[in-house]
Protein backbone atom coordinates (compact mmCIF):
# COMPACT_ATOMS: atom_id res chain seq x y z
CA UNK A 1 0.00 0.00 0.00
CA UNK A 2 1.60 3.24 -0.80
CA UNK A 3 -0.29 4.79 1.76
CA UNK A 4 1.78 3.49 4.34
CA UNK A 5 4.52 3.75 2.57
CA UNK A 6 3.92 7.81 2.84
CA UNK A 7 2.80 7.72 6.28
CA UNK A 8 6.12 6.16 7.04
CA UNK A 9 8.20 8.44 4.88
CA UNK A 10 6.32 11.49 6.87
CA UNK A 11 7.26 10.04 10.61
CA UNK A 12 11.15 9.60 9.21
CA UNK A 13 11.27 12.56 7.49
CA UNK A 14 12.99 14.88 10.14
CA UNK A 15 11.37 18.05 9.32
CA UNK A 16 8.56 17.28 10.58
CA UNK A 17 9.92 16.71 14.15
CA UNK A 18 11.46 20.04 14.38
CA UNK A 19 10.20 23.41 15.00
CA UNK A 20 7.06 25.25 16.29
CA UNK A 21 4.95 23.00 14.02
CA UNK A 22 6.65 19.97 14.33
CA UNK A 23 5.49 16.83 15.76
CA UNK A 24 6.31 16.68 19.27
CA UNK A 25 5.49 20.58 19.76
CA UNK A 26 2.01 19.26 18.51
CA UNK A 27 2.09 16.59 20.88
CA UNK A 28 3.06 18.82 24.00
CA UNK A 29 0.19 21.11 22.72
CA UNK A 30 -2.31 18.36 22.88
CA UNK A 31 -0.98 17.31 26.27
CA UNK A 32 -1.24 20.34 27.54
CA UNK A 33 -4.39 21.45 26.44
CA UNK A 34 -6.03 18.25 27.76
CA UNK A 35 -4.18 18.09 31.24
CA UNK A 36 -5.27 21.84 31.59
CA UNK A 37 -8.87 21.25 31.08
CA UNK A 38 -9.30 17.88 32.99
CA UNK A 39 -7.47 19.42 35.44
CA UNK A 40 -10.03 22.63 35.36
CA UNK A 41 -13.07 20.27 35.59
CA UNK A 42 -11.92 18.28 38.28
CA UNK A 43 -11.10 21.31 40.35
CA UNK A 44 -15.08 22.41 39.89
CA UNK A 45 -16.46 19.20 39.49
CA UNK A 46 -14.98 17.25 42.55
CA UNK A 47 -15.56 19.65 45.74
CA UNK A 48 -19.25 19.78 44.42
CA UNK A 49 -19.59 15.89 43.93
CA UNK A 50 -17.98 15.31 46.73
CA UNK A 51 -19.97 17.21 49.29
CA UNK A 52 -23.74 16.27 47.64
CA UNK A 53 -22.36 12.52 47.90
CA UNK A 54 -21.26 13.33 51.33
CA UNK A 55 -24.87 14.83 52.48
CA UNK A 56 -26.76 12.88 49.99
CA UNK A 57 -28.63 15.17 47.81
CA UNK A 58 -28.92 16.48 44.37
CA UNK A 59 -28.58 12.51 43.39
CA UNK A 60 -31.37 12.90 40.51
CA UNK A 61 -28.97 15.83 38.88
CA UNK A 62 -25.41 14.35 39.48
CA UNK A 63 -26.51 10.59 38.36
CA UNK A 64 -28.18 12.73 34.89
CA UNK A 65 -25.97 15.29 34.12
CA UNK A 66 -23.89 12.71 32.54
CA UNK A 67 -26.82 11.94 30.13
CA UNK A 68 -27.24 16.19 29.65
CA UNK A 69 -23.16 16.33 28.56
CA UNK A 70 -23.59 13.21 26.28
CA UNK A 71 -26.59 15.13 24.37
CA UNK A 72 -23.81 18.01 24.01
CA UNK A 73 -21.71 16.67 20.48
CA UNK A 74 -18.84 18.32 21.14
CA UNK A 75 -18.39 20.26 17.33
CA UNK A 76 -21.75 22.58 19.31
CA UNK A 77 -19.75 22.56 22.40
CA UNK A 78 -17.06 24.02 20.33
CA UNK A 79 -19.13 26.54 18.02
CA UNK A 80 -20.36 28.13 21.49
CA UNK A 81 -17.08 28.12 22.83
CA UNK A 82 -16.02 30.17 19.76
CA UNK A 83 -18.75 32.57 20.17
CA UNK A 84 -18.03 33.01 23.71
CA UNK A 85 -14.26 33.66 23.26
CA UNK A 86 -14.85 36.03 20.82
CA UNK A 87 -17.70 38.37 22.63
CA UNK A 88 -15.63 38.49 25.64
CA UNK A 89 -12.53 38.97 23.35
CA UNK A 90 -10.16 36.02 24.17
CA UNK A 91 -9.70 35.28 20.69
CA UNK A 92 -9.05 32.36 18.30
CA UNK A 93 -7.50 28.85 18.93
CA UNK A 94 -6.79 27.91 22.80
CA UNK A 95 -9.52 30.27 24.65
CA UNK A 96 -12.37 28.61 22.62
CA UNK A 97 -11.39 25.18 22.65
CA UNK A 98 -10.61 25.17 26.39
CA UNK A 99 -14.62 26.70 26.77
CA UNK A 100 -15.18 24.00 25.16
CA UNK A 101 -13.81 21.22 26.57
CA UNK A 102 -14.06 21.73 30.05
CA UNK A 103 -17.86 21.93 30.75
CA UNK A 104 -17.03 18.45 28.33
CA UNK A 105 -15.69 16.98 31.14
CA UNK A 106 -17.33 17.93 34.47
CA UNK A 107 -20.33 15.56 33.95
CA UNK A 108 -18.72 12.06 33.79
CA UNK A 109 -16.57 13.73 36.96
CA UNK A 110 -19.26 14.32 38.65
CA UNK A 111 -21.56 11.42 38.22
CA UNK A 112 -18.51 9.12 39.30
CA UNK A 113 -17.45 10.90 42.20
CA UNK A 114 -21.12 11.13 43.46
CA UNK A 115 -21.99 7.21 42.93
CA UNK A 116 -18.28 6.78 44.22
CA UNK A 117 -18.96 8.35 47.91
CA UNK A 118 -22.74 6.87 47.59
CA UNK A 119 -21.56 3.24 47.14
CA UNK A 120 -19.46 3.15 49.98
CA UNK A 121 -20.45 0.67 52.68
CA UNK A 122 -22.97 2.94 54.75
CA UNK A 123 -22.51 0.40 57.90
CA UNK A 124 -18.59 1.60 57.38
CA UNK A 125 -19.62 4.88 57.30
CA UNK A 126 -22.35 4.88 60.60
CA UNK A 127 -18.71 2.87 62.40
CA UNK A 128 -16.65 5.39 61.76
CA UNK A 129 -19.30 8.53 62.67
CA UNK A 130 -19.15 6.16 66.27
CA UNK A 131 -15.60 6.09 66.33
CA UNK A 132 -16.18 10.03 66.42
CA UNK A 133 -14.65 10.88 62.95
CA UNK A 134 -15.82 14.12 61.98
CA UNK A 135 -18.23 14.75 58.90
CA UNK A 136 -14.59 15.75 57.39
CA UNK A 137 -12.57 13.31 58.29
CA UNK A 138 -15.15 10.91 57.02
CA UNK A 139 -15.02 12.10 53.68
CA UNK A 140 -11.33 12.21 53.81
CA UNK A 141 -10.16 9.00 54.81
CA UNK A 142 -13.44 6.15 54.64
CA UNK A 143 -14.93 7.83 51.51
CA UNK A 144 -12.87 9.04 49.52
CA UNK A 145 -9.70 6.60 49.45
CA UNK A 146 -12.81 3.61 49.12
CA UNK A 147 -14.66 5.24 45.99
CA UNK A 148 -11.25 6.11 44.20
CA UNK A 149 -11.10 3.51 41.84
CA UNK A 150 -14.53 4.92 40.60
CA UNK A 151 -13.66 8.56 40.92
CA UNK A 152 -10.52 8.29 38.76
CA UNK A 153 -13.01 5.99 36.13
CA UNK A 154 -14.82 9.14 35.81
CA UNK A 155 -11.65 11.13 34.90
CA UNK A 156 -10.87 8.59 32.87
CA UNK A 157 -13.65 9.30 30.75
CA UNK A 158 -13.73 12.94 30.71
CA UNK A 159 -9.83 12.79 29.74
CA UNK A 160 -10.31 10.26 27.06
CA UNK A 161 -13.07 12.46 25.74
CA UNK A 162 -10.94 15.93 26.00
CA UNK A 163 -8.17 14.22 24.14
CA UNK A 164 -10.44 13.22 21.47
CA UNK A 165 -12.40 16.48 21.40
CA UNK A 166 -8.95 18.86 21.82
CA UNK A 167 -8.37 17.54 18.11
CA UNK A 168 -11.35 19.73 17.00
CA UNK A 169 -9.43 22.78 18.31
CA UNK A 170 -7.80 23.15 14.81
CA UNK A 171 -11.04 24.01 13.42
CA UNK A 172 -10.92 27.21 15.52
CA UNK A 173 -7.83 27.88 14.55
CA UNK A 174 -6.00 26.30 17.50
CA UNK A 175 -2.72 23.64 18.10
CA UNK A 176 -2.09 20.43 19.05
CA UNK A 177 -2.12 17.33 16.98
CA UNK A 178 -5.83 18.34 15.16
CA UNK A 179 -3.56 20.98 13.03
CA UNK A 180 -2.14 18.12 11.03
CA UNK A 181 -5.74 16.55 10.13
CA UNK A 182 -7.34 19.29 9.71
CA UNK A 183 -4.39 20.61 7.54
CA UNK A 184 -4.43 17.32 5.95
CA UNK A 185 -7.97 17.71 4.99
CA UNK A 186 -7.30 21.25 3.68
CA UNK A 187 -4.18 19.99 1.24
CA UNK A 188 -5.27 17.03 0.49
CA UNK A 189 -2.15 15.27 2.45
CA UNK A 190 -3.04 11.87 3.41
CA UNK A 191 0.38 10.87 4.78
CA UNK A 192 0.02 14.17 7.38
CA UNK A 193 -3.76 13.38 7.78
CA UNK A 194 -3.37 9.69 8.62
CA UNK A 195 -0.05 10.17 10.36
CA UNK A 196 -1.93 13.29 12.29
CA UNK A 197 -4.68 10.44 13.13
CA UNK A 198 -2.48 8.14 14.09
CA UNK A 199 -0.95 10.22 16.50
CA UNK A 200 -4.51 11.22 18.66
CA UNK A 201 -5.67 7.86 18.30
CA UNK A 202 -2.46 6.49 20.08
CA UNK A 203 -2.49 9.34 22.59
CA UNK A 204 -6.31 8.60 23.13
CA UNK A 205 -5.75 4.80 23.72
CA UNK A 206 -2.57 5.84 26.21
CA UNK A 207 -4.84 8.13 28.09
CA UNK A 208 -7.55 5.43 28.81
CA UNK A 209 -4.71 2.85 29.12
CA UNK A 210 -2.72 5.02 32.08
CA UNK A 211 -6.34 5.83 34.17
CA UNK A 212 -7.56 2.40 33.78
CA UNK A 213 -4.16 1.19 35.08
CA UNK A 214 -4.29 3.82 37.71
CA UNK A 215 -8.09 3.08 38.82
CA UNK A 216 -7.09 -0.63 39.51
CA UNK A 217 -3.45 0.66 41.31
CA UNK A 218 -5.66 3.12 43.78
CA UNK A 219 -8.31 0.43 45.07
CA UNK A 220 -7.34 0.13 48.57
CA UNK A 221 -6.19 -3.22 49.56
CA UNK A 222 -8.38 -6.09 49.63
CA UNK A 223 -10.43 -4.43 47.28
CA UNK A 224 -11.17 -5.89 43.97
CA UNK A 225 -11.97 -3.59 41.07
CA UNK A 226 -14.69 -4.88 38.28
CA UNK A 227 -13.71 -4.30 34.94
CA UNK B 1 -18.84 37.89 14.29
CA UNK B 2 -18.44 41.94 15.62
CA UNK B 3 -19.54 43.66 18.70
CA UNK B 4 -22.25 45.43 16.41
CA UNK B 5 -23.44 42.38 14.96
CA UNK B 6 -26.71 41.37 16.65
CA UNK B 7 -25.99 37.12 18.08
CA UNK B 8 -28.42 35.25 15.50
CA UNK B 9 -29.62 37.46 12.19
CA UNK B 10 -33.18 36.21 12.15
CA UNK B 11 -33.28 36.89 8.23
CA UNK B 12 -30.42 34.94 7.81
CA UNK B 13 -32.13 31.99 9.15
CA UNK B 14 -35.73 33.23 7.48
CA UNK B 15 -33.60 33.18 4.32
CA UNK B 16 -32.48 29.55 4.74
CA UNK B 17 -35.23 27.72 6.14
CA UNK B 18 -35.31 25.23 3.09
CA UNK B 19 -31.74 24.68 3.41
CA UNK B 20 -31.64 24.19 7.13
CA UNK B 21 -34.65 21.33 6.63
CA UNK B 22 -32.64 19.91 3.85
CA UNK B 23 -30.26 19.58 6.99
CA UNK B 24 -32.56 18.17 9.46
CA UNK B 25 -33.06 15.32 7.04
CA UNK B 26 -29.94 14.52 6.01
CA UNK B 27 -28.89 14.30 10.22
CA UNK B 28 -32.03 11.75 10.85
CA UNK B 29 -30.74 9.68 7.99
CA UNK B 30 -27.44 9.63 8.90
CA UNK B 31 -28.10 8.72 12.37
CA UNK B 32 -30.48 6.33 11.31
CA UNK B 33 -28.51 4.41 9.34
CA UNK B 34 -26.25 4.50 11.21
CA UNK B 35 -28.17 3.15 14.36
CA UNK B 36 -29.78 0.64 11.94
CA UNK B 37 -26.46 -0.48 10.63
CA UNK B 38 -25.06 -0.63 13.94
CA UNK B 39 -27.92 -2.41 15.40
CA UNK B 40 -27.61 -5.38 12.95
CA UNK B 41 -24.09 -5.98 13.47
CA UNK B 42 -24.31 -5.61 17.14
CA UNK B 43 -27.11 -8.09 17.79
CA UNK B 44 -24.82 -10.63 15.47
CA UNK B 45 -21.69 -10.51 17.39
CA UNK B 46 -23.84 -10.29 20.88
CA UNK B 47 -26.16 -13.41 20.18
CA UNK B 48 -22.82 -14.78 19.03
CA UNK B 49 -20.98 -13.56 22.70
CA UNK B 50 -24.12 -15.33 24.30
CA UNK B 51 -23.52 -18.49 22.67
CA UNK B 52 -20.09 -18.88 22.79
CA UNK B 53 -19.03 -16.34 25.93
CA UNK B 54 -15.21 -16.69 25.17
CA UNK B 55 -16.57 -14.58 22.43
CA UNK B 56 -17.48 -11.60 24.14
CA UNK B 57 -13.90 -10.50 25.81
CA UNK B 58 -12.10 -9.64 22.53
CA UNK B 59 -15.47 -8.24 21.08
CA UNK B 60 -15.74 -5.49 23.68
CA UNK B 61 -11.78 -5.17 23.29
CA UNK B 62 -11.89 -4.45 19.52
CA UNK B 63 -15.28 -2.39 20.13
CA UNK B 64 -13.70 -0.48 23.07
CA UNK B 65 -10.72 0.41 20.75
CA UNK B 66 -13.13 1.24 18.01
CA UNK B 67 -14.61 3.61 20.35
CA UNK B 68 -11.33 5.37 22.42
CA UNK B 69 -10.34 6.61 18.75
CA UNK B 70 -11.16 10.12 18.44
CA UNK B 71 -13.60 10.51 15.73
CA UNK B 72 -12.09 12.99 13.53
CA UNK B 73 -8.91 10.64 13.73
CA UNK B 74 -11.23 7.74 12.71
CA UNK B 75 -12.74 9.52 9.65
CA UNK B 76 -9.07 10.67 8.66
CA UNK B 77 -8.02 7.15 8.14
CA UNK B 78 -10.91 6.18 6.11
CA UNK B 79 -10.89 8.97 3.82
CA UNK B 80 -7.55 8.02 2.10
CA UNK B 81 -9.54 4.43 0.64
CA UNK B 82 -13.09 5.47 0.57
CA UNK B 83 -13.21 9.09 0.18
CA UNK B 84 -15.42 11.90 0.91
CA UNK B 85 -18.29 10.22 1.02
CA UNK B 86 -21.53 8.91 2.77
CA UNK B 87 -19.54 5.28 3.04
CA UNK B 88 -17.06 6.94 5.26
CA UNK B 89 -19.13 8.79 7.65
CA UNK B 90 -21.45 5.29 8.12
CA UNK B 91 -17.90 3.74 8.65
CA UNK B 92 -17.50 5.34 11.38
CA UNK B 93 -20.73 6.34 12.99
CA UNK B 94 -21.40 2.34 13.04
CA UNK B 95 -18.16 1.73 14.97
CA UNK B 96 -19.20 3.88 17.72
CA UNK B 97 -22.83 2.61 18.19
CA UNK B 98 -20.91 -1.03 18.33
CA UNK B 99 -19.62 -1.25 21.68
CA UNK B 100 -23.08 0.41 23.78
CA UNK B 101 -25.32 -2.01 21.63
CA UNK B 102 -23.21 -5.28 22.50
CA UNK B 103 -22.84 -4.49 25.88
CA UNK B 104 -26.31 -3.56 26.62
CA UNK B 105 -27.85 -6.81 24.18
CA UNK B 106 -25.60 -9.08 26.25
CA UNK B 107 -26.00 -8.10 30.02
CA UNK B 108 -29.93 -7.13 29.13
CA UNK B 109 -29.54 -10.99 27.74
CA UNK B 110 -27.82 -12.05 30.70
CA UNK B 111 -30.41 -10.57 33.28
CA UNK B 112 -32.72 -12.97 32.37
CA UNK B 113 -33.36 -14.82 35.78
CA UNK B 114 -32.77 -18.41 35.70
CA UNK B 115 -36.11 -19.67 37.34
CA UNK B 116 -37.58 -17.85 34.12
CA UNK B 117 -35.26 -19.86 31.84
CA UNK B 118 -35.73 -23.21 34.08
CA UNK B 119 -39.52 -22.76 33.44
CA UNK B 120 -39.71 -22.05 29.87
CA UNK B 121 -37.17 -25.11 29.23
CA UNK B 122 -39.47 -27.29 31.41
CA UNK B 123 -42.39 -25.89 29.25
CA UNK B 124 -40.88 -27.42 26.20
CA UNK B 125 -39.31 -23.95 24.70
CA UNK B 126 -36.59 -24.68 22.29
CA UNK B 127 -33.50 -22.56 22.71
CA UNK B 128 -34.57 -20.25 19.60
CA UNK B 129 -37.90 -19.75 21.20
CA UNK B 130 -36.38 -19.12 24.23
CA UNK B 131 -34.71 -16.25 22.83
CA UNK B 132 -36.74 -14.64 21.32
CA UNK B 133 -40.10 -14.95 23.52
CA UNK B 134 -38.17 -14.73 27.01
CA UNK B 135 -34.68 -13.59 26.27
CA UNK B 136 -35.21 -10.82 24.18
CA UNK B 137 -38.75 -9.33 25.24
CA UNK B 138 -37.43 -9.23 29.23
CA UNK B 139 -33.57 -7.95 27.72
CA UNK B 140 -35.48 -5.17 25.69
CA UNK B 141 -35.35 -2.11 28.56
CA UNK B 142 -31.38 -2.81 28.87
CA UNK B 143 -30.89 -2.70 25.12
CA UNK B 144 -33.23 0.34 24.67
CA UNK B 145 -31.04 2.08 27.26
CA UNK B 146 -28.25 1.04 24.84
CA UNK B 147 -29.73 2.33 21.78
CA UNK B 148 -31.07 5.78 23.68
CA UNK B 149 -27.26 6.53 24.46
CA UNK B 150 -25.78 5.00 20.97
CA UNK B 151 -28.71 7.36 19.28
CA UNK B 152 -27.53 10.57 21.30
CA UNK B 153 -23.98 9.91 20.37
CA UNK B 154 -24.10 9.37 17.06
CA UNK B 155 -26.50 12.24 16.72
CA UNK B 156 -23.32 14.45 18.41
CA UNK B 157 -21.22 12.62 15.93
CA UNK B 158 -23.13 13.11 12.53
CA UNK B 159 -22.08 16.91 13.10
CA UNK B 160 -18.01 16.02 12.92
CA UNK B 161 -18.91 14.53 9.75
CA UNK B 162 -19.17 17.94 8.30
CA UNK B 163 -15.63 17.78 7.58
CA UNK B 164 -16.08 14.91 5.26
CA UNK B 165 -18.60 16.82 3.70
CA UNK B 166 -21.77 15.40 5.31
CA UNK B 167 -22.26 16.71 9.05
CA UNK B 168 -26.67 17.07 8.69
CA UNK B 169 -26.68 20.44 11.07
CA UNK B 170 -22.99 20.14 11.77
CA UNK B 171 -22.59 21.57 8.31
CA UNK B 172 -23.94 25.15 9.70
CA UNK B 173 -21.62 24.52 12.77
CA UNK B 174 -18.10 24.44 9.85
CA UNK B 175 -19.54 27.27 8.39
CA UNK B 176 -20.02 29.42 11.42
CA UNK B 177 -16.29 28.43 12.12
CA UNK B 178 -15.20 29.69 8.36
CA UNK B 179 -17.04 32.64 8.21
CA UNK B 180 -16.85 33.64 12.05
CA UNK B 181 -20.49 33.88 11.89
CA UNK B 182 -22.43 33.31 14.81
CA UNK B 183 -25.89 32.77 13.12
CA UNK B 184 -24.93 29.54 11.51
CA UNK B 185 -22.70 28.45 14.77
CA UNK B 186 -26.04 28.62 16.58
CA UNK B 187 -28.27 27.19 14.31
CA UNK B 188 -26.37 24.01 14.35
CA UNK B 189 -24.95 23.56 17.89
CA UNK B 190 -29.01 24.61 19.19
CA UNK B 191 -30.47 22.46 16.18
CA UNK B 192 -28.15 19.29 16.96
CA UNK B 193 -28.71 19.51 20.34
CA UNK B 194 -32.79 19.65 20.17
CA UNK B 195 -32.23 17.35 18.13
CA UNK B 196 -30.70 14.45 19.99
CA UNK B 197 -33.57 15.31 22.97
CA UNK B 198 -36.57 14.81 20.57
CA UNK B 199 -34.44 11.60 19.16
CA UNK B 200 -34.43 10.45 22.71
CA UNK B 201 -37.81 11.20 23.82
CA UNK B 202 -38.94 9.36 20.90
CA UNK B 203 -36.97 6.36 21.30
CA UNK B 204 -38.70 6.48 25.23
CA UNK B 205 -42.52 6.65 23.70
CA UNK B 206 -41.96 3.72 21.39
CA UNK B 207 -39.94 1.94 24.03
CA UNK B 208 -43.33 1.98 26.22
CA UNK B 209 -45.18 0.88 23.47
CA UNK B 210 -43.05 -2.08 22.73
CA UNK B 211 -42.84 -3.13 26.40
CA UNK B 212 -46.66 -2.34 27.59
CA UNK B 213 -46.33 -4.68 30.85
CA UNK B 214 -44.01 -2.75 32.54
CA UNK B 215 -46.76 0.03 32.47
CA UNK B 216 -48.58 -2.20 34.86
CA UNK B 217 -46.05 -1.88 37.78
Amino acid sequence: MTLLGDVARWFADPANWQGPHGIPVRVLEHIELSGLAVAVAVAIAMPVALYLGHVGRGGFIAINVANIGRALPSLALLAFGLIIAISVGLGLGFWPTMFALVPLAIPPIVTNTFVAVRQVDRDVVDAARGMGLAERQILARIEVPLGLPLMLDGIRTAAVNVVATATLGALVAGGALGRFIVDGFALREYDQLVGGALLVALLAIVTEITFGALARASAPRGMTVER
Amino acid sequence: MTPDEPLVRWDWVVNHTGEIGFRVGEHLELTAIAVGVGLVIAFALAFAAVRLPALYPPITLFTGILYTIPSLALFAFLVPYTGLSVLTAEIGLVSYTLLILIRNIVSGIRSVPADVLEAARGMGYTPRQILWRIELPLALAVIFAGIRVATITTIGLVTVTALIGEGGLGYFILLGMQQLFSTPLLVGAIGSIAFAIVADAALVLLQRALTPWTRLA
